[in-house]
């Protein structure tokens, strides 16, 4: 009996031990992204930090009903989720640039030259949207590259305003997009065509097939399964654009078509000080996100056989 | 990898030679045509992406006078290196850069570090309830609570308006604990058992069989923590208002500003951009932006073509899991 007990007693403490070294981890975990889900009950209370939660006064569902019954409101955050959607579905359609690019890429044989190519293209992926704003500033601003040069050459007498306007805002978002993002993207495709069998190849290439038809019929089809995979990704993002490229390029003239939810939040939370709707509609936001992103799993299982999370 | 073969090609069998020379008839007119149009194209491309760096350096380096008006377009003009001398003796600029190393240096190392010993320690099966923590740590890369309810975490923590929020949040990383976790589920196991049999204790296993044994693959998560410190925006503008805490980043966005709007300019009037400018006479909202851009970018540009590969085998990692 106690020979048995012991062995037990020892592998708890054993296990124990272990456990202990990654509480101060697990610390970390619970305090940054539990923790902070308390915070949605602020979307019930109309939150003054001035007066702490304690204090401020429990609404229900008062910011609930007035973003649906105000019809302020109502204009402004249709007009933010259309802005949402409209550049999350261009993002989704920019996508198949980099399957694109790799594609294309991978016919180009001399190995420096497509070195080369990847280092360069890839680069904008590493700098921040500040730095591609300032590239934005200094080159389509009123003194910049581009209106200077057009200047000089005598096609414009004053200057084109790229930044300072509202025309194609959605479009210039994701011209700006797949400039960062393209050469990064294709990265990936570029490791799938490496992974393709070169007998493939071979064989097509005996029974004669032009290389046009090995693009198509060869290549491409094995883009297809991760291409999928990060459509799927994107869609269950729909919501989620992030801040900070919005956040950069906004300004007086194009805040109608720029703001995202992202930027919403922070503009009305942090900039406005109406903690309370920015949380209601953070939280919507959570909640919906997670629930596409079920559904697409769900939908990738059903596919493909396989969960993508 | 398919290639073409060079026309004098020497195959050894005759059927083989036949082929490929139908084959290379094949090639000829139009797929000649298509291999130019797709060389220029991607030429352009890499152009369009490039010039943009060169831009911005060639500028810095120039007369301050032409680069204001976006006269320097293809090489510097009036060559001088005044303007690096003098950023520097801009207010906040020479702290700004302080907070950004450092929050590079020991945000890096933090999370190196986390996502060593993490990705170790979850590899140990003997652990209490370890797939409980791990799917607690898994779950969190699928939502977050939203901006407003962190911000006020972070307040009630004390971490608003302190150095510390720019590295507490980002130690545990659950992406680079599954890259590091599954490399050390490659590694063969009896790595660690000899050294249990040797009775060398959890942390001497950690510190002298798994730190030097992961290198490839730490080298991997510090480089793209490196980069995400030193690039990170959104942080300072959310929780920092005291101007000692401003990173690059934020500084280099609020110089952009000062003068794209006059409403900001005025406002900032009293600012380090306005007397410095007036002071120093030679120097131009552009040139500061010009050489305060390089300064920010010029580490990634230093570093991403040495360390690109690791970038590359990151997200294949990545995308294995994927």
């Amino acid at each position: 009996m106690v020979k048995a007990q012991r062995p037990s007693a020892a592998k708890r403490r054993e296990s124990l031990r272990l456990f202990l070294y990654i509480v101060p981890f697990l610390a970390l975990i619970f305090l940054f992204s539990y923790f902070p889900l308390y915070g949605w009950i602020y979307s019930f209370f109309d939150y003054k930090p001035a007066l702490g939660l304690a204090r401020s006064e429990f609404v229900g569902l008062q910011w609930f009903r007035l973003l649906v019954y105000s019809p302020a409101q109502l204009t402004q955050i249709l007009q933010v989720l259309a802005n949402t959607l409209g550049m999350s579905f261009i993002g989704i359609a920019t996508s198949i640039l980099p399957v694109a690019f790799a594609l294309f890429l991978n016919e180009i044989k001399a190995k420096p030259f497509k070195n080369l190519i990847q280092t360069l293209t890839t680069l904008p992926n590493f700098i921040s949207w500040v730095l591609v704003y300032m590239i934005a500033f200094s080159i389509f601003s009123s003194t910049g590259l581009v209106n200077s040069a057009l200047s000089d050459w005598g096609f414009i007498s004053t200057p084109i305003k790229f930044l300072d306007s509202d025309s194609y805002t959605w479009l210039k978002m994701a011209a700006w997009g797949v400039w960062k993002g393209v050469g990064w993207g294709a990265i990936m495709y570029l490791a799938a065509i490496a992974s393709i069998d070169p007998t493939l190849y071979e064989s097509a290439r005996v029974d004669g097939a032009k290389r046009f038809q090995i693009m198509r019929h060869i290549t491409l089809p094995h883009l297809i399964p991760t291409y999928l995979v990060l459509l799927m990704l994107s869609v269950a993002n729909l919501l989620n654009n992030g801040m900070e490229q919005y956040y950069v390029f906004k300004n007086a003239f194009n805040l109608e078509h720029i703001q995202v939810l992202d930027l919403y939040v922070f503009t009305i939370g942090i900039g406005g000080g109406s903690l309370s709707m920015a949380t209601v509609i953070s939280m919507l936001k959570s909640i919906i996100s997670v629930a596409l992103l079920v559904a697409v799993n769900w939908l990738s299982r059903r596919l493909r056989g396989s969960s993508i999370i | 990898m398919p290639t073409i073969d060079p026309p004098h090609s020497t195959a050894p069998l005759a059927t083989g030679r036949l082929l490929r020379r139908r084959h290379h008839r094949l090639v000829s007119p139009g797929q000649v045509g298509f291999g130019l149009i797709n060389y220029a194209l991607f030429g352009l491309f890499a152009l369009l992406c490039a010039y943009p760096f060169y831009y911005l350096i060639i500028n810095s380096l120039s007369a301050n006078d032409l680069s204001a008006l976006g006269q320097v377009r293809l090489w510097p003009q009036g060559l001088h290196w005044d303007n690096y001398a003098e950023i520097f003796q801009l207010r906040g600029l020479s702290l700004a850069a302080v907070v950004s190393v450092l929050r590079t240096v020991i945000g890096t190392a933090a999370t190196v570090l986390a996502s060593a010993f993490l990705g170790f320690m979850f590899t140990q099966e003997k652990m209490w309830h370890r797939k409980l923590w791990y799917r607690l740590m898994i779950f969190t890369m699928y939502f977050n609570a939203g901006l407003i309810p962190m911000f006020i975490t972070m307040k009630n923590l004390h971490l608003t308006n302190s150095f510390w929020v720019y590295i507490l949040p980002a130690i545990v990383q659950p992406f680079n604990i599954i890259l590091v976790k599954t490399y050390i589920e490659s590694m063969p196991a009896s790595l660690q058992e000899a050294a249990e049999v040797d009775g060398a204790s959890t942390l001497q296993i950690f510190f002298r069989v798994i730190l030097p044994n992961t290198t490839p693959i730490l080298a991997t998560v510090a480089i793209f923590s490196a980069v995400g410190q030193w690039n990170s925006f959104q942080d300072t503008l959310i929780y920092i208002t005291d101007q000692k805490l401003y990173s690059l980043q934020y500084i280099l966005y609020t110089y952009i500003n000062q003068a794209s709007s006059l409403a900001e300019a005025a406002q900032q009037a009293g600012g380090n951009l306005a007397s410095v400018a007036s002071a120093a006479t030679k120097q131009t909202a552009t040139s500061v932006r010009m050489t305060v851009a390089v300064v920010v970018v010029a580490p990634i540009i230093f570093v991403y073509p040495i360390f690109q590969r690791f970038f590359v085998k990151g997200i294949m990692l990545g995308a294995v899991k994927g």
